[in-house]
């Protein structure tokens, strides 16, 4: 087993299994500096890769059906800040309305439009090609790891770094982040809140809409029901370990990527009963949690003189 | 009742109506027959005692889990584990309802064992956020999954017929839960279920624990400097939120629905936990309700589903939509204005008369 842990295939598998996760930890991220918590986006996510599946196959194009797809995942971001800014509704419940209505709009949606129940199997999508960069290749080990991984994991890594200059280093960035801090502080000086956060939940939606779009048109090539399997809600744990950055998001959802690769890989080599198997990455993310939210409390302590 | 209260009920029932309305639309968007989809939808549970029955069979799981969350919402602890709580419930009473043959002491044990797998889940979560201030919400989320995977594993490697496919053993006839009317399945969960609810608003409402209780969720930094107990409200609201949904899945398990445990998916029911406590305004003595318009609105879908093209899912749309619409504050809030500026005005005109 040891052998294929440290094989560049296990790390070409991490950084697959993460990429979903990333996207959507991204998005919890962007919408938690803005002080707002998006249990949406494991709905959004979910929207995105049935939207992903018909509009690639109506537009015989996964650029098109991508682009098209974030745009909703954007949209679903501003209907929730919607009901949320304008008229003041629990941003928990309003997720999970959001979600409800994912979780049975996606199975209706593609029962009316292909007949399909629960599988996308009639549809002929498009999904995102995986590409190779000739010098990237020739780098030993890395090359193995990156080469001929999905465009979207490729992204995803940029990601990271373009979300990471857009808050630190932007204007706008750094009006979220007043925003997230301190609502009224921000107002007092000039910011619009609102304004800042709904910019923030719709690029939270688009982000999650790129994982969406992965799961079913990179990571698989079908729609099937209910494909996020919490993947939102551990991009949620995921982002809060890592301080809402992009960095410290990135790192945790490597580890959460590690935790399902290395189920998959522990599946294969039946090592335990496979139930028990599934159980590894939320169980990671739950001990995750537990241990970095101890550390902060102590730190707290400590730093208080306690 | 004062103005704020009628319009709050007023608004409830809009939403719902407006709720219903566009899933009409959605109906006739996508179905060839929508005039008698509607028709099933609306009065195809009332249309046999068979269909009236299965109303009433699937309210009572839907009690149970919206008082459940109904108590942990009330401290403002927004634990989303009824639904592994349910699950591991219904897990742990088909284990005792396998194992034991006595009669009467089965269901209770099976119940008894239930409630209390549900509680000790349910407080994983509030455990942690004690020790470690992780939120609840989030590791709430995860062991979920936890939850359903265990019983996959019990299910495929412990408690699993080799006989019969993805179910366990049977349970012994004497762990079922009596009929209560002939020609349906409606049984004594219904008393249990209607007991919980009763007492969880007696808890709640008439206990100086259950103030507490509701003080610490509207206002934490005011009840932790009144004197109370947040950790204690923390850890036993969770507990006895995580006991009732608990006992909601054993008692489902023993019902007359099930002779084996056959659940390899979450079975929602902790989800729409979430929108019966929102119909009943936190209140698990208003849960009933909430749960009969619920069941009923599933009983008549899935008569739909089967008797024409629209599928059951349409149900998840019209509950997040009601969900939307009555926990907006905003919705209606300036007829809101206008109604509380009316009677302000009426009593003042009193006030000159007088």
């Amino acid at each position: 087993m040891w052998s294929a842990i440290l094989s560049p295939d296990f790390f070409a598998a991490i950084l697959r299994t993460a990429t979903p996760i990333l996207f959507a930890t991204l998005a919890a991220g962007v919408a938690a500096k803005a002080g707002i918590t998006n249990m949406a986006l494991e709905g959004i996510m979910l929207f995105s890769a049935l939207f992903g599946v018909f509009f690639s196959s109506m537009t015989h194009s996964a650029f098109w059906g991508l682009l098209i797809t974030v745009a909703i995942g954007a949209f679903i971001g501003l209907f929730l800040a919607f009901f949320v800014l304008n008229l003041k509704t629990d941003e928990i419940l309003a997720a999970i309305a959001i979600n409800l209505a994912a979780t049975g709009g996606t199975v209706l949606l593609l029962v009316a439009f292909s007949g399909d129940r629960g599988v996308s199997s009639s549809i002929k999508s498009v999904s995102a090609p995986n590409i190779t960069i000739p010098f990237i290749e020739k780098i030993p080990f890395i090359g193995q790891v990156l080469s001929g991984q999905n465009i979207l994991s490729w992204l995803s890594l940029l990601a990271v770094v373009v979300m990471h200059l857009f808050l630190y280093k932007t204007p706008l960035g750094l009006s979220i982040r007043s925003v997230g801090e301190n609502k009224d502080a921000a107002e007092s000086v000039g910011i619009n809140s609102r304004k800042v956060q709904y910019i923030a939940l719709a690029i939270s939606g688009a982000l999650a809409a790129f994982g969406g779009f992965y799961l079913s048109g990179g990571y698989m090539n079908m729609f099937t029901k209910d494909m996020s399997g919490g993947r939102g809600f551990i991009a949620l744990a995921a982002s809060s370990m890592g301080g809402n950055t992009p960095i410290g998001g990135f790192l945790v959802s490597l580890l959460f990527g590690m935790a399902q690769a290395l189920a998959n890989i522990m599946q294969l080599k039946a090592v335990m009963p496979y139930e028990l198997i599934l159980m590894v990455p939320y169980l990671a993310t739950l001990i995750g949690l537990g241990v970095y939210y101890y550390a902060q409390k102590k730190k707290k302590e400590r730093l208080s003189g306690k | 009742m004062n103005s704020a209260k009628k319009f709050d009920i007023l608004r409830t029932i809009l939403s719902v109506l407006i709720a219903i309305g566009i899933s009409f639309i959605i109906i006739f968007m996508l179905s060839d027959q929508p005039f008698e989809a509607i028709k099933y939808l609306l009065i195809g549970p009332l249309t046999s005692k068979r269909n009236m029955g299965n109303v009433i069979e699937a309210m009572i799981p839907l009690i149970f889990t919206g008082t459940g969350v109904c108590i942990m919402f009330s401290a403002n602890q927004i634990n989303l584990a009824g639904e592994g709580a349910f699950h591991v419930g219904g897990l742990f009473a088909a284990c005792v309802g396998m194992s034991l043959t006595a009669k009467f002491v089965t269901p209770a044990a099976a119940l008894l064992v239930a409630g209390v797998a549900g509680a000790v889940f349910t407080a994983i979560p509030a455990v942690m956020k004690i020790k470690t201030t992780a939120n609840e919400m989030v590791s709430s989320l995860m062991i979920n999954y936890l939850a359903l995977n265990f019983g996959n594993y019990m299910l495929n490697n412990v408690i699993g017929d080799p006989k019969a496919s993805a179910a366990s053993y049977a349970l012994s006839d004497t762990a079922e839960l009596p009929v209560l009317l002939d020609g349906t399945r409606i049984h004594v969960g219904l008393i249990i279920a209607i007991a919980v609810a009763v007492l969880g608003y007696l808890f709640l409402y008439r206990t100086k624990f259950g103030y507490e209780l509701r003080l610490t969720g509207e206002n934490e930094e005011f009840a932790r400097y009144s004197g109370i107990s947040i950790v204690r409200v923390i850890l036993l609201s969770q507990l006895l939120g995580g006991f009732v949904a608990g006992l909601g899945g054993g008692v489902e398990m023993l019902s007359p629905l099930y002779s084996r445990f056959t659940w390899t998916s979450l079975m929602g029911y902790g989800w729409d936990a979430i929108i019966i406590c929102t119909l009943a305004k936190k209140n698990p003595l208003y849960t009933p309700f909430a749960a009969l318009f619920l069941a009923y609105l599933r009983t008549g879908a899935s008569i739909m589903a089967r008797r024409t093209d629209v599928t059951l899912e349409i149900v998840q749309i019209t509950q997040g939509i009601i969900i939307l619409l009555v926990v907006a504050e905003q919705f209606l809030s300036r007829y809101k204005h206008k109604l509380i500026a009316k009677e302000a005005k009426a009593a003042l005109k009193e006030e000159e008369v007088a």
